[in-house]
């Protein structure tokens, strides 16, 4: 077992390198740098510009060196000192930027990861085992519901609902009060109250196909001949499916956490600038417009190891869930 | 009716108690459009001690009837009449009107009553261990600590004969053999010591001699405790060593039961007969062939010479030789010109791959495969290119084990039958449709249902699509791998028949792979015996079934069932201890 952790944490390591430099490739590929975009932003602003100071920035920043020279530069600089580089917009570090924002992006993921899970599961397992019901019915309709409609129009929704009905002050994560307010329990009733929205927004649509997994792989799983030789042993019906089929139906469950994670974050994105939720979303669309481009290719990076990161946990739990697995 | 009532009070007059009596059920199925009545006014007893085989071909209702006792039915069926009741240690108690969650039924599923059958595969959890599902059965019936309940379940695999029963109570089921894990299933049924034991084709899946360990096992758990034992079956030859009495079932009703001896020897239904008959008629050879033995001068079609498959012997990072396994060892033998050649062996002896290594769809590690043509012209099968591999590909053909895995669903069986001539090119147009036509006539199938999709036909009528498939370009050897082992035995002595025709007229060599000793007996003229890759004797076929010569060939040959209750053979078994 530690065999293999250690063998995907090692098989992590070229990928990840690989991810940073798609992230950086990416971030260099439209026209210009940030000093073309601020030029223009300036002259249009009627300010001017002077050729000689933008050759020294230019200089100085080293955009006229070779792609991968640049590249080389900001991932020494990332692995020897932690250094993820500059922010011309915000004319801060990054590494101060993104460790702000990446907690909310976080915390908004991992609760809406939760809540995925929990509504899932329960009316999963329902619906495969009374099949063609009403309720059955009842949650396939909800389920295509979700997934169908745009996150954006059910942030939009939800926002006027608990503002108009239940008399919330809505948008980011905060209320105005708390937002510099030392840790309490005050604050912490204010987040969660804040954050139902963006987690059921987000949640919903992997909440619907999960939904529709569990119920196929249950479905097949349930006619299986050791559920009958559980039956037979004299266990209880609901005993018998929670221990024996679901256990074997929950490995895509589990499997989906690879899948769901990179989802929640960039999924994140659209929702997060609806309800201004001060998540990594509309900073990294910000620093990609504005050409900001340590940011945003720190931010790309970032979002690929979490994506490699929710694969690892996956396989971890399969392994530990799954014999067959952790035994090949 | 009246018949069966005259057999439940002539009966009665055996010492045997009672423990289960089943009376006039019924059972019916709700299907999409119509109703299935399954069962029909089905009644019959267990004594204690004693076993009730219930025999049938598949589709009878046997199975059926078997869950039925525990009332382990589909959502869509229901007991529409009769009782089931159960007796013994406990008041009499009728179990048919139990609802599905009464603590009753509970208690009687698994406790009273155990339940083993067909898939050893499949019928426990794989991410499980062995021990914890038995240890659950033991807890839910017995009132025992945790710790004495594994300790029980150590006992019941120590006297299911599994060997270091401490150690492989906590292995997973992927880490046993089809025979150890029903070996589990039976120590999982016996847990709570009950009074029925129901096994639904517990052997179905096993090889002979695991099968006749297994019936051995259970014959001895069954005297030792007293249980009653409802055995369903296929098989005659597994009836007549183990059964005390039979039922015969067809299209869901008894049609006749009786003592062992009664059935066996003095059959009164014609289906009884008629079963009887098909299981005696696979006990010998087709006689008339062996008048035409083989002309001398014939040259041979096939010349197998050491031939050898090894698996897994790439070597390591660091040079040295991983696990190898020689699946196929050093195997040599001739195919004449209208031969049929029978390769039995248990799973694992290497005899599907030696079938796939003649057809190059499996690159043998060494060895060579000769074949001579139709022109009398020699071809070395392993030097051969693609154009040569397809040419070899038309004139020696496959026929598969699964009726119903090996047609495609979504295409027609004229698209089916056409389909290898369309990829050779050899007819088009009419001459393909006539030619299919051709093939079904000489199947024995009706060309007009050419148009209709596999789903409309049962597995014998499948079997025989798959043949005429076979057949399409007039090939000169066929392989037919366990081509008979998913058929029922009426049906397999049929499509047996019907090869053997085919090949009257046809001039065709057989390959013919079996594990069903019976079946290679009556098919072919000579047998080779696989065991652990090697062929370890090759002989006459009736040479080897009644006279065999090595030690293995001889208890391979005497774990097979007998169909005569008055020559036991499994039960004086010779075994063969592996050396090493």
């Amino acid at each position: 077992m530690l065999r293999y952790i250690i063998k995907r944490l090692l098989y992590m390591i070229p990928t990840l390198l690989g991810i940073s430099m798609i992230a950086f490739v990416i971030i260099q590929l439209p026209p210009g740098d940030y000093l073309t975009s601020l030029i223009s932003r300036m002259t249009q602003n009627g300010e001017n510009v002077d050729p000689a100071q933008i050759a020294q920035m230019r200089a100085i920043y080293g955009f006229d060196d070779p792609i991968w020279v640049q590249y080389f530069k900001w991932i020494t600089g990332i692995l020897l000192r932690g250094d993820f580089g500059y922010s011309f917009e915000w004319n801060r570090p990054v590494s101060e930027l993104i460790w702000q924002r990446m907690g909310a992006t976080l915390s908004v993921s991992l609760a809406a990861l939760l809540f995925v899970w929990a509504v899932s599961l329960p009316i999963g397992i329902y619906s495969a085992m009374r099949r063609h019901s009403v309720g059955d019915h009842i949650a396939t309709f909800f389920g295509f519901i979700g997934l169908a409609i745009p996150n954006f129009i059910l942030a939009l929704t939800l926002m006027y609902v608990s503002y108009k009905y239940l008399g919330q002050n809505v948008g980011g994560l905060q209320s105005q009060e708390f937002i510099d307010a030392p840790a309490s329990w005050a604050k912490f009733v204010d987040l969660l109250a804040h954050l139902w929205i963006p987690v059921v927004v987000i949640g919903t649509a992997g909440t619907a196909s999960l939904i529709r997994i569990l119920r196929a792989n249950l479905t097949d799983e349930l006619s299986k001949p050791y559920v009958i030789t559980a039956k037979a042993k004299g266990l209880p019906e609901y005993k018998v499916v929670l221990k024996y089929p679901v256990r074997i139906a929950l490995n895509p469950f589990v499997s989906a956490i690879g899948w769901v994670l990179p989802n929640l974050i960039s999924g994140v994105t659209i929702t997060a600038i609806v309800l201004n939720l001060p998540t990594a979303g509309p900073l990294l669309l910000r620093a990609l417009i504005s050409q900001d481009m340590y940011l945003a290719g720190s931010f790309i990076l970032l979002m690929g190891s979490l994506t490699l990161v929710g694969m690892l946990i996956s396989d971890i739990l399969l392994a530990l869930l799954d014999p067959r697995i952790r035994f090949n | 009716m009246q018949a069966v009532t005259d057999h439940l009070t002539h009966a009665t007059d055996d010492a045997a108690e009672i423990v289960m009596s089943v009376e006039h059920l019924s059972l019916d199925f709700h299907l999409r459009t119509n109703v299935l009545h399954a069962v029909r006014d089905v009644s019959f007893v267990l004594r204690r001690g004693q076993t009730l085989c219930l025999v049938g071909e598949s589709g009878s209702g046997k199975s059926v009837t078997a869950r039925a006792l525990l009332r382990i039915l589909d959502k869509n069926g229901t007991i529409t009449n009769g009782k089931i009741l159960l007796r013994g240690k406990e008041d009499e108690i009728d179990i048919a009107p139990l609802t599905e969650r009464s603590k009753e039924l509970l208690h009687i599923r698994g406790g009273r009553v155990g339940l083993i059958f067909q898939e050893p595969m499949s019928s426990l959890s794989p991410v499980h261990t062995i021990g914890s599902q038995i240890i659950e059965a033991v807890l839910l019936h017995r009132a025992m600590s945790k710790k004495e309940a594994r300790e029980e379940a150590i006992e019941l695999l120590r006297q299911v004969e599994i060997p270091n029963p401490d150690k492989m109570i906590d292995r997973y089921t992927f880490e046993f053999s089809g025979g150890m894990r029903q070996r589990a299933m039976i120590a999982m049924a016996l847990a709570a010591d009950p009074e029925i034991l129901i096994a639904d084709e517990p052997t179905t899946a096993l090889d002979v001699t695991t099968q006749a360990e297994i019936l051995d096992l259970i014959r001895r758990l069954q005297v030792s405790r007293g249980m009653a034992m409802l055995l369903i079956t296929h098989d005659m030859g597994v009836v007549a060593e183990v059964a005390d009495a039979v039922a015969v079932m067809h299209f869901g009703r008894i049609v006749e039961q009786g003592g062992v001896e009664d059935i066996f020897h003095n059959a009164k239904h014609p289906y009884t007969k008629r079963l009887l008959a098909s299981t005696v008629k696979l006990e010998q050879s087709h006689l008339e062939r062996d008048e035409a033995a083989a002309p001398e001068k014939a040259e041979p079609v096939l010349q197998v010479r050491n031939l050898t498959k090894v698996y897994g012997s790439a070597t390591g990072w660091l040079g040295k030789s991983t696990f190898a396994l020689k699946a196929v060892d050093d195997v040599s033998f001739d195919l004449m010109p209208g031969e049929n050649l029978g390769i039995v062996g248990e799973s694992g002896s290497g005899k599907t791959t030696l079938g796939r290594l003649i057809l190059r769809t499996v690159e043998p590690t060494s060895g060579a495969v000769a074949y001579h043509d139709a022109d009398g012209q020699e071809k070395q099968v392993t030097e051969l290119d693609q154009a040569g591999m397809r040419e070899f590909h038309r004139d020696v053909r496959l026929i598969f084990q699964d009726p119903f895995a090996s047609l495609n669903p979504r295409m027609t069986v004229r698209q089916i039958v056409a389909d290898p001539m369309i990829v050779s090119g050899t007819h088009r147009g009419k001459a393909l449709e006539q030619r299919v036509a051709e093939l079904l006539e000489l199947v024995g199938l009706d060309p007009l249902t050419m148009e209709r999709y596999p789903h409309a036909f049962s597995g014998g009528q499948r079997q025989r699509i798959g043949i005429a498939r076979a057949l399409a370009l007039d090939p000169r050897v066929i392989i037919a791998d366990e081509a008979t082992a998913a058929l029922d035995v009426s049906i397999r002595a049929q499509i047996l028949d019907l090869l053997l025709d085919i090949q009257k007229r046809l001039q065709l060599s057989f390959i013919f792979i079996s594990h069903d000793i019976s079946v290679v007996r009556y098919f072919c003229d000579r047998v080779a015996v696989m065991h652990r890759g090697k062929i370890v004797e090759l002989g006459d076929a009736e040479q080897i079934c009644t006279a065999p010569v090595e030690a293995y060939t001889k208890s391979l040959i005497s774990a097979v069932p007998n169909p005569d209750p008055r020559h036991k053979r499994m039960m004086h078994r010779t075994r063969f201890t592996a050396q090493g």
